[in-house]
């Protein structure tokens, strides 16, 4: 089992989330965070370009069985890339880790089941 | 005899001073306890605005909240202007072009009112600037039934256009003194503040925008959830509140028919709301805030054409109708599928339909019998009066779906008002306005 986290733009993500679905994976959990990378996005206020400290950032958390990492991976990767498929400096990053446990609460199911 | 005198300058001091202030040019003078509260409505209605911002603001997802808050903004902006320039004019003004819209060149830029005082003791800047918020209030009214899905640029121009081309046309036939439908009947189709010329023209034209447009991505199959129910609510009790200056402001006058009208509005509202949420416990089983809210306008909406004559029973059972229409509509609504998104022609329309309708009904016998007098033969019966405010409706519904249909065809040629579907996935905060409207809010 691998846990699938991957940070995202902010307007990608119903692309991401319609992309997933499409693919039949339906289990995820998304969450807004904030912070440093590569890109630096300028944003108006009061009429000022400014640059903003922390960036906000889309975070996507899918457990998935070894056999279905590589077709979530592809899919987000289609579809989380701004400017068609070329894709910007900003458009985020997938990080892979392996996952010890899953257990359901209902039932108490443990592994691969559970997912 | 020193004091005697001084008091004589005082007074002489007065005269000189103090009355050209209070009189105009033609001498009418200024009854400052209705221009008192008529500049109090004015600020009231004007309130309705932001009320109405937060109203639909809350209701989208949180990508779209603050593009749904600048549709309502917007318009305070965009109508003020032209209802400066034209607007006014064409509403209030006398009969041109076969009685199609009103026009007179001291209107133009209000620029022959400067000391006009209407007669019924008020300067017509007030009235003009509380008849302004209606026109301003009214295109955002539609904003609610495309809301998530329409480009900001077209957004502006087509309430430009709409402002122009119905509602000032409407609100000329409906309130001017030469306008046809003032003059139907014995004594005139009743909208005493604003069923047909606000209500319907905004709900109605709201449904055939959002039949145009089509749904927004995902509509019905995707849940699409409020962003924040508390502004929403928030929203909603100012709506109430400015409806007072709505109402019973109408009355322009500051009175006995000013209390009948905040009386009437005050009954309506609560009795919709009540009737909503009995009816929505008994369908679903809770009795949701928004239900509550989506109550107290439907009841607002209905009492709107008929708050100057019904009486407080009358009022409350068009509370109840209205929320029981209403609430009928919009499950109508999501059987049939199509996305007015947050239900102005559900609420609005419906609700402004069952307001001119039955208010036939419940009108107090002091207006009949004023009715009978004005009539040719003596006699008008309720049916009389509902056939004059069937009429009227009828002819706003047409008037209204006809030249919405021909401004959205037309304008669609030249601007996309549609979002591109890549902008409505962004949001409408940041494809328009590049801002967010919240920090760290998860995603809705």
């Amino acid at each position: 089992m691998k846990l699938i986290t991957a940070i995202i733009r902010e307007v990608q993500l119903d692309k991401v989330r319609e992309a997933l679905i499409e693919a039949e994976i339906k289990r995820i959990t998304v969450s807004r965070v904030s912070g440093h990378g590569q890109q630096r996005i300028e944003e108006m206020y009061r009429g000022q370009i400014i640059i903003p400290d922390l960036i906000p950032k889309i975070k996507i958390e899918i457990a998935v069985n070894d056999s279905f990492v590589d077709i979530t991976v592809d899919t987000i990767l289609r579809a989380a890339r701004s400017n068609g498929l070329e894709g910007h400096v900003g458009d985020g990053k997938i990080f892979i880790t392996p996952l010890e446990e899953c257990i359901r609460i209902r039932t108490g199911e443990r592994g691969g089941e559970a997912i | 005899m020193g004091k005697k005198l001084k008091r004589s300058l005082v007074v002489l001091l007065f005269l000189f001073v103090g009355i050209p202030a209070i009189y105009a040019a033609d001498g009418t003078h200024i009854d400052t306890g209705a221009t008192a509260w008529m500049l109090t409505s004015t600020a009231l209605v004007l309130l309705m605005i932001p009320g109405l911002a937060m109203f639909y603001g809350g209701l989208v997802r949180s990508k779209n909240v603050l593009g749904t808050i600048m549709h309502s903004f917007v318009a305070m902006g965009i109508i003020s202007v032209l209802w400066v320039i034209v607007g006014y004019s064409m509403c209030f003004g006398g009969n041109v072009l076969g009685g199609w819209f009103g026009w007179d060149h001291n209107y133009f830029f209000l620029k022959g009112i400067d000391t006009n005082i209407i007669d019924a003791g008020v300067p017509e800047y007030v009235f003009s600037m509380f008849q302004g918020k209606f026109a301003i209030i009214t295109p955002a009214l539609i904003a609610g039934a495309f809301a998530e899905r329409v480009s900001f640029k077209a957004y502006c121009f087509f309430i430009a256009l709409w402002s122009l081309l119905v509602y000032n046309p409407l609100c000329h036939w409906v309130w001017g003194s030469d306008g046809f439908l003032y003059n139907l009947g014995a004594k005139g189709a009743i909208d005493f503040a604003g069923g047909t010329v606000v209500h319907i023209s905004a709900g109605v034209s709201g449904l055939v925008a959002a039949l145009f447009l089509g749904s927004r991505r995902g509509y019905p199959y995707q849940v699409i959830r409020p962003n924040n129910m508390v502004i929403t609510m928030l929203g909603a009790g100012l709506l109430w509140v400015g409806w007072f200056g709505f109402n019973a402001g109408s009355s322009v006058s500051s009175g006995l028919s000013t209390a009948q009208a905040l009386t009437a509005t005050q009954v309506a509202a609560a009795s919709g709301a009540l009737t909503w949420i009995l009816i929505e416990g008994y369908h679903q089983g809770k009795a949701t805030a928004l239900g509550f809210a989506s109550g107290i306008l439907a009841g607002l909406v209905a009492v709107t054409p008929a708050a100057g004559v019904v009486q407080p029973y009358g009022a409350m059972i068009l509370g109840i109708l209205a929320s029981g229409f209403c609430y009928t509509a919009i499950q109508v609504k999501n059987r049939l599928g199509y996305d007015d998104s947050l239900d102005a022609f559900g609420i609005h329309g419906i609700g402004g339909i069952v307001g001119a309708l039955f208010l036939s009904f419940f009108i107090r016998p002091s207006w009949m019998k004023a009715a009978a007098a004005a009539s040719a033969d003596g006699t008008w019966s309720v049916w009389n009066q509902l056939g004059v405010q069937a009429l009227a409706v009828g002819i706003a519904i047409t008037f209204a779906a006809g030249m919405t249909f021909i401004i959205i065809f037309l304008l669609n040629k030249v601007i996309r008002f549609k979002s591109s579907e890549d902008d409505e996935m962004a949001g409408l905060d940041r494809a328009y306005h590049g801002e967010r409207g919240y920090g760290m809010l998860n995603p809705s």
